[in-house]
């Protein structure tokens, strides 16, 4: 019973932490430590919350969740005699759905995703062309803005013929080096789990401000990379030029209202920049999401 | 698929075999090229006696368009697929952009 409390306790300190750190704005001079951070809350959060419904459904056999759940899947016997014995049980069919859930909306985000990718990397061999102005890098012709990174184990970047005339050179390598930062540090696998539970809660306010905040952190981490190789002022005009470049005539549904403030957040990190969190602090928060991600497994594991 | 995409007229795969000049390909390999995209759903294709005649299953134009809307993210669905250099602002956000960088440049 004691388990059930402190990872129903963990569970809401996490939904809470999440929602605090979506207003934070240290996560900006630290974005790698705030996305590690992000990442070891919405773990928690998903072990804690199951572990909770079934350490509670099982608190009978006093086993803890693990030795709890293989008694119960082999003994297949799950006794019913008292009112609050079937509020255990709702709570143990709530648990194994609630993990189904988040099991399936993983791996069908994660198929999909492949899915897309196969596709568009089909059609860039058919059109995209290359271009000895920018080596290495896939060139689509169209006349509108475009620039991104195509992830997988052979990452591609890609730009528009648009591109190319907008941005002079400087600029191309900067928005080159932020890309290929995108591509080294595999940006799309941090996002792909919060993109997949916002899926599967499109109507929870925290979970689509935490997928924006985890988008913009990666964002800026990249922007963090580029600049060792590449000046700043020359990645902040790229970043102004290509977004008013790319501005669409009528507000879409696909647009997040803030992907305006968003680009001028980044630019205003790289003109004037915040000086970085101190380093004991850091640390501090690093110990702290490594605690938290081990929490979960280990209350999943405790006999109580 | 750039010769498919010139002719006008569905082409068998000797007729395209004939198109490409520059390389020395089998006319073996040229078909199982073609067979591939046709299958991938690329290219459609018609009998025509013991040979098939294929055709694009759509305009270049309508993969430009399609691999872009992808790229700015206008498809709807917020895919993970792609990671971009910057999300597409409305128009009023872009007039704040542009005085910003008039700023930026005259420092």
């Amino acid at each position: 019973m004691i388990a059930a409390a402190v990872l129903a306790v963990l569970a809401l300190a996490c939904a809470v932490g999440a929602w605090r750190l979506t207003s934070a704005r240290w996560p900006w001079r630290a974005p790698r430590t705030a996305i590690l951070l992000w990442q070891s809350l919405g773990v928690t959060w998903g072990l804690a919350t199951t572990g909770a419904l079934f350490a509670y459904a099982l608190s009978p056999y006093g086993a803890g969740v693990v030795h709890g759940l293989s008694i119960l899947l082999t003994s297949a016997e799950f006794d019913v005699r008292e009112p609050h014995d079937v509020i255990r049980l709702c709570a143990l069919l709530s648990g194994f759905t609630l993990l189904t859930v988040l099991v399936a909306v993983l791996v069908a985000a994660g198929a999909q995703t492949l899915r897309a990718r196969r596709r568009h990397r089909m059609l860039l061999k058919l059109i995209a062309r290359d271009e000895p102005a920018v080596p290495g890098v896939r060139v689509v012709d169209h006349p509108g803005a475009a620039a991104y990174c195509l992830p997988g184990l052979k990452s591609e970047v890609v730009i528009s013929a648009g591109t190319l005339d907008l941005l002079s050179q400087d600029e191309l390598d900067a928005m080159l080096a932020h890309e290929l930062a995108h591509a080294r540090e595999r940006h799309d696998l941090v996002l792909l789990p919060f993109g997949a539970l916002l899926r599967a809660l499109p109507w929870s306010a925290v979970v689509r401000d935490a997928q924006e905040s985890v988008a913009l952190l990666i964002e800026m981490a990249a922007d963090d990379r580029a600049r060792r190789f590449c000046s700043p002022k020359r990645l902040a005009t790229a970043l102004l030029r290509f977004g008013a470049a790319t501005a669409v005539p009528t507000p879409h549904g696909a647009l997040g209202a803030t992907s305006g403030q968003n680009v001028m957040a980044r630019v205003n990190r790289l003109i004037k920049p915040d000086i970085d969190l101190p380093a004991h602090v850091r640390y501090g928060i690093l110990v702290a999401s490594a605690v938290l991600a081990v929490s979960a497994p280990l209350l999943w594991l405790l006999p109580a | 698929m750039d010769i498919l995409w010139a002719q006008s007229a569905p082409l068998t795969a000797r007729e395209v075999g004939r198109l490409i000049q520059d390389r020395d390909l089998a006319p073996t390999t040229v078909m199982t090229v073609l067979d591939r995209l046709s299958r991938k759903g690329f290219l459609n294709r018609t009998r025509d006696g013991r040979a098939w005649r294929y055709e694009p299953a759509e305009s270049r134009d309508a993969y430009v368009t399609e691999l872009m809307l992808e790229a700015l993210d206008l498809t709807g669905d917020r895919s993970a697929a792609l990671t971009r250099f910057a999300q597409a602002v409305s128009g009023s956000e872009a007039e704040i952009l542009r005085r910003a960088l008039m700023e930026l440049e005259e420092q």
